[in-house]
């Protein structure tokens, strides 16, 4: 029996090599091309379709199966009730009240205070911006199945094949297109760099990084819809944009030219940020320069001042959210007194989820669940340039182009500090509840005490 | 994936738990995520610094009393049963609700919802309101945004109207009889827990 194994052994082996090499081969002309030349078959919507066709079809299967058993199938609360304008204290409080009665104090008044904070003990607001969003049908990921226990045979076969093809074949395709695009990068960032300064050398150092951050979008399977490509941002600015993962860099970059700002990192890092800086100036700092605003603001000016050196692109919100909300923006980028071009990035949450919670995973990790989700689907949208207006203050100029930022991509504009995932709450916002309610009230205490 | 029976089975007398506090399965699982999510040393238990450390909580003017109601007299912590026992009070009233002459009144009643918005004004649990007591809720609810006198002629105007026994202090019954009959039905949160619930009953 053993002996009739062994010829076909090796012929499979063969087999098996060529057909792989001859794919791979193929869909690596077929990625790395067009990112070179910045045009794409279409291929990844075409999947994205697809794929959002299996996820319904996936979760009217689980409502059936939960049917069935006669339970309700828990559907997490999508971001749309969050998201919308809370009602306010004012019209609660006259909700809750006998129908539009006299604004004086009513000893139920405490009701809306109480139920506004076991609300926040049940479902915190800001921790839920923190954590990952929920959804509402199941994309065939075992780490966004919170609550989906109602799965029959089928779904679970369908979910190992999802898992074969995405952890078998789709993750070493973009592994590999990772190294690559990373490699090239500084490969060719460190000839360009050899080249004399001049209108060669930027035009040669803008073709590679949009090339190699071309193919590491498509490492990522990123489907990215450009929205009023018109507003992009143009040199001596400052590109501003909400911040949910390390990713945002890349899919900005792939579309534009930016300068970047960060800090020296060593290792892997290391080594790209310099390579990159050979070709074009970007702006790395020291660990000990970060504390010094001075010093920051001083390079960021000159930076912009310098008309021949591209925008700056830099994230307000110093910290990863997940991407249903804008948190507070810092103002320090607002202070330089330049022109801000906003950018609002939102992404689907149904094809995997973009969100990096650094308190609980690494990079390493968080790149490894990225390249093995189905794809990355997100909107950018270019808002139009802002400035800071006569007798506004940088706050009041962050907030503004916060709120810009929220409204266009539909993501609800908080008041809380980012920094708050680590931090105290000011005795401020406490004070603004009491002002609010107040309002209902010594409105009428005025009238009595003139009646 | 058989992942949220594990979870039931994880916490002790959940059986007994969902029966007195209406809690489904599901809601019971997300309120242990919650109740783990909060304690964030593990400790099995939750203390005041615990609830404390929720922003929106902080920032609510009566926050601190909020957080005393889940502690009985004398206990320093408090534990998943005695949290979502609290809780249950926030359910949505079940209007379709069997009268059983022997059971006990569910959590949710609407007289359990107004004893324990009592509570948070009668903080020496001495079954009254005292003028004193409504003065500290007010202070804490307006805050500097008025002056003491006009905070002394609130209190006094709201005794008046609703005390009718003439004690000078607001029984829980005289504060039954003050709060609106549409109060029950609000008296509950939006919170997704809770909110799938109303398309239940």
């Amino acid at each position: 029996m053993e002996s009739y194994l062994f010829p076909f052994d090796s012929l499979i082996c063969m087999l098996l090599g060529i057909s792989f090499t001859v794919l791979f081969t193929l869909l690596l002309v077929f990625i790395i091309v067009p990112a070179i030349f910045g045009v794409s078959f279409g291929i990844r919507r075409l999947y994205m379709k697809s794929l959002i066709k299996l996820f319904e079809w996936a979760t009217l299967r689980m409502e059936r199966g939960a049917k069935e058993k006669n339970q309700h199938l828990y559907k997490p609360y999508s971001n749309g009730i969050i998201a919308k304008e809370p009602v306010s204290l004012e019209q609660e409080i006259q909700d809750m009240r006998r129908g539009g009665a006299e604004p004086e104090f009513d000893m139920s008044d405490i009701f809306y205070f109480c139920r506004r904070g076991v609300e926040s003990i049940v479902d915190d607001e800001v921790t839920k911006r923190f954590t990952a969003e929920e959804l509402e049908s199941w994309n065939l990921l075992t780490r966004s199945n919170y609550n989906f226990h109602h799965i029959s045979t089928r779904l679970t076969a369908l979910w190992g094949v999802g898992v074969l093809i995405r952890y078998g074949f789709l993750l070493p395709l973009r592994v590999t297109l990772a190294f690559t695009g990373v490699g090239l990068l500084v490969v060719l960032t460190s000839i360009v760099g050899l080249f004399p300064n001049g209108r060669m050398k930027n035009y040669l150092s803008d073709k590679v990084h949009l090339m190699c951050y071309r193919i590491c979008v498509r490492a990522l399977t990123a489907i990215i819809t450009y929205h009023d490509s018109e507003n992009k941002p143009k040199n001596g600015g400052i590109c501003v944009a909400n911040h949910t993962s390390p990713i945002d860099v890349i899919i900005l970059a792939s579309d534009g030219c930016y300068a970047m700002v960060g800090q020296v990192h060593g290792g892997l890092m290391g080594v790209i940020q310099r390579a990159m800086v050979k070709a074009c100036p970007h702006i790395w700092f020291e660990r000990s320069e970060v504390k010094d605003r001075h010093l920051v603001a001083k390079r960021l000016s000159d930076h912009i001042a310098d008309k021949s050196k591209l925008p700056i692109l830099i994230f307000p919100e110093g910290t990863c959210i997940n991407n249903t909300s804008v948190m507070m923006f810092k103002k320090g980028s607002f202070e330089i007194g330049c022109r801000v071009y906003p950018v609002a990035i939102k992404y689907d949450p149904r094809f995997g989820d973009a969100f990096w919670n650094s308190s609980k995973f690494g990079m390493v990790n968080y790149l490894l669940r990225m390249m093995s989700s189905w794809a990355i689907v997100c909107s950018v949208w270019y808002l139009p340039p802002m400035s800071r207006m006569e007798g506004e203050d940088a706050v009041q100029f962050a907030n503004r182009v916060k709120a810009a930022i929220a409204r266009k991509g539909g993501l609800a504009d908080l008041l809380w500090d980012g920094g708050l995932k680590r931090g105290k709450v000011k005795e401020v916002f406490k004070e603004e509840q009491q002002k609010l309610y107040s309002k209902v009230l010594v409105g009428s205490s005025e009238d009595c005490s003139r009646s | 994936m058989g992942s949220t029976s594990s979870t039931l089975l994880k916490i002790p007398n959940v059986e007994v738990l969902m029966q007195e506090t209406g809690f489904s399965p599901a809601h019971i699982i997300r309120l242990h995520d919650r109740f783990k999510a909060l304690d964030k040393k593990g400790r099995g238990h939750l203390c005041p610094q615990d609830f404390g450390a929720i922003k929106e909580l902080a920032m609510n003017p009566i926050g601190d009393r909020i957080i005393g109601a889940f502690f009985s007299p004398g206990k320093e912590t408090v534990d998943f049963h005695t949290f979502v026992k609290i809780l249950a009070h926030f359910r949505p009233v079940d209007k379709n609700r069997p009268k059983e002459p022997n059971s006990p009144e569910p959590i949710n009643s609407r007289s359990n919802k107004l004893r324990f918005a009592f509570q948070l004004y009668d903080q020496d649990k001495d079954g009254k309101i005292s003028r004193d007591e409504l003065l500290k809720v007010l202070r804490a609810m307006l805050g500097m945004q008025v002056t003491e006198e006009q905070l002394e002629s609130i209190a006094d105007r709201t005794i008046q109207e609703a005390d009718l026994d003439r004690d000078d202090a607001i029984s829980f019954e005289e504060f039954r009889k003050v709060s609106p009959e549409i109060l029950h039905s609000r008296c509950f949160i939006k919170a997704p827990v809770i909110m799938l619930m109303e398309r239940d009953c």
